[in-house]
């Protein structure tokens, strides 16, 4: 990776050193297309100017498995990116680049009282991903390592749907990712999770194999390593581990 | 109908045309569907207590809609008007609401801190994550399609049997379940037709009003959403059976509705 940012680097340098003369390696390299997870839509536009669609990871997937085109996959979770590693989507090895713990939200008045997680959630009703998505299966391993048995009221297919069910004061409570509870701001109270913070979710980011604009990818990827890091930080997600 | 019109032999391209655009995605999906083990895939219980869900929703959403649409139609039939454009556009709107459109305005309206439902709510009465709460989506996005079609069937069908009725001594209330809905009876079979179908399709509004939960709120399509992430075999096999039960509803709609017009 540091030698994709060494080389976007010289190719940025030989820019600047000829202004006059155009050539190929000179021109910025067009705006890639990126398939990213649901949850860097908000993070991701900010970072650097892309052609993006934003899905579930395993849509994005399926997606790319059809046939669509893209340059960039940037994937909510390790399965995926795996899934897509294993069916000949990626070129070359997929590079973590950040972690996302799973919190509990409730609204921010706590109408239900909830304490943390713990036993405060029983009778209450929380909202959960279902056990498909990497936000559910994630809510599960947090259940397991707190010994929690958890009675959810709904099993939503996708993480905004949980956050939007929590915001609006609809549920009682909702377990979301750090950067989903960051976006709703002061609409909810935001309780960490011991167990999910030592083990977070991890976001992984490859070069699409048969990607149109290689050469916009591999900038894009230098980018979201390197000066896209802060921003990733004040979104709340976590240091790639 | 008397003669039958012929049309420009041109036609027939545009034709063909309408016919791929609309009928290859659904040829792909019944190919690309695991023939063989679908009824083991449809035996699971998730298929089944979505196929339950469904089935028993819609069916009551439908009996709603039949109840309320059939004097809404009525009225707005024989209505003039700038209320009556009004009150026609009203049940129009929905139609042509995106779903989740729909789903945000009954959650900011029903849901525990909307308009209505914090009234709700003190009463006791709760509709979030409640299967009341997808029967009320479904009616939402179906009774529009009762009113419009039963509502144009009316206006065009003339008043003159009715004119009789009262003449000869029939109330409103008579003549309306005498000879008014008798002779729209296949518009009002087509109209319910629809509904039921509408109401089969309908996704963005449950989810957002309603939640996911198997056996409670997980309709058809919303198992469907879910199953895509881990098991798409399923996922289509669910499409299929989507698929199979809303052309047998449109196929019954279309034929009361022709049988209709020959008589």
């Amino acid at each position: 990776m540091k030698r994709l940012a060494a080389l976007a680097a010289v190719a940025l340098l030989t820019a600047c050193a000829q202004p006059s003369t155009p050539s190929p390696t000179a021109t910025p390299p067009a705006r890639p297309v990126v398939f990213a997870a649901a949850s860097l839509s908000t993070v991701f536009p900010t970072i650097a100017p892309a052609q993006y669609s934003f899905d579930g990871s395993s849509g994005l997937v399926d997606q790319l498995k059809g046939g669509a085109r893209a340059d960039v996959f940037a994937s909510a979770d390790k399965k995926n990116m795996d899934k897509a590693v294993e069916a000949g989507l990626i070129d070359g090895t997929p590079t973590m680049f950040a972690t996302n713990a799973l919190v509990l939200i409730t609204p921010a008045d706590n109408p239900a009282h909830v304490t943390g997680f713990d036993a405060s959630l029983t009778g209450t009703k929380l909202v959960v991903c279902a056990a498909e998505v990497p936000c559910g299966a994630a809510a599960t391993k947090a259940a397991q390592a707190n010994g929690l048995s958890l009675r959810p009221v709904s099993e939503e297919t996708k993480v905004t749907d949980v956050l939007g069910k929590v915001s609006s004061g609809e549920a009682d409570a909702g377990l979301v990712y750090a950067t989903d509870a960051a976006t709703a701001g002061a609409k909810v109270t935001v309780f960490e999770i011991a167990s999910a913070k030592t083990d977070p979710n991890t976001y992984w980011i490859g070069v699409v194999a048969g990607a149109p604009n290689k050469a916009g990818a591999a900038s894009f990827i230098a980018t979201v390593m390197g000066e896209g890091q802060a921003t990733l930080k004040a979104a709340g997600f976590g240091p790639p581990k | 109908m008397t003669t039958t019109l012929g049309y420009p032999r041109w036609a027939v391209l545009p034709l063909g045309l309408t016919a791929a655009v609309l009928g290859l995605p659904l040829l792909g999906l019944v190919a690309r569907a695991d023939w063989p083990a679908l009824p083991q895939l449809l035996a699971s219980q998730r298929s089944l207590d979505a196929l339950r869900l469904s089935l028993g929703t819609c069916a009551l959403a439908t009996l709603i809609v039949v109840l309320l649409g059939v004097p809404t139609a009525l009225v707005l039939a024989r209505t003039r008007g700038r209320w009556a454009t009004l009150g026609r556009t009203l049940v129009t709107v929905p139609m042509v609401l995106p779903p989740v459109v729909a789903g945000l305005a009954l959650l900011t309206t029903l849901g525990r801190r909307g308009l209505v439902g914090q009234y709700l709510a003190a009463w006791g009465i709760d509709l979030g994550f409640s299967t009341a709460a997808v029967v009320i989506a479904q009616v939402f996005v179906a009774l529009p399609f009762l009113v419009v079609s039963l509502e144009g069937a009316l206006r065009s069908a003339g008043q003159d049997y009715e004119r009789a009725a009262s003449y000869l001594g029939a109330s409103p209330s008579r003549t309306l379940f005498t000879v008014t809905l008798p002779m729209a009876a296949p518009a009002l079979a087509s109209g319910t037709a629809l509904s039921f179908a509408r109401a089969l399709g309908e996704f963005g509004a449950t989810l957002t009003f309603a939640g996911s939960l198997q056996g409670v709120t997980r309709t058809l399509p919303l198992e469907i959403y879910l199953l895509r992430e881990s098991d798409s075999d399923l996922a289509l096999a669910l499409a299929v059976v989507l698929l199979g039960v809303a052309s047998l509803v449109v196929w019954f709609a279309l034929h009361v509705q022709s049988r209709g017009r020959h008589e």
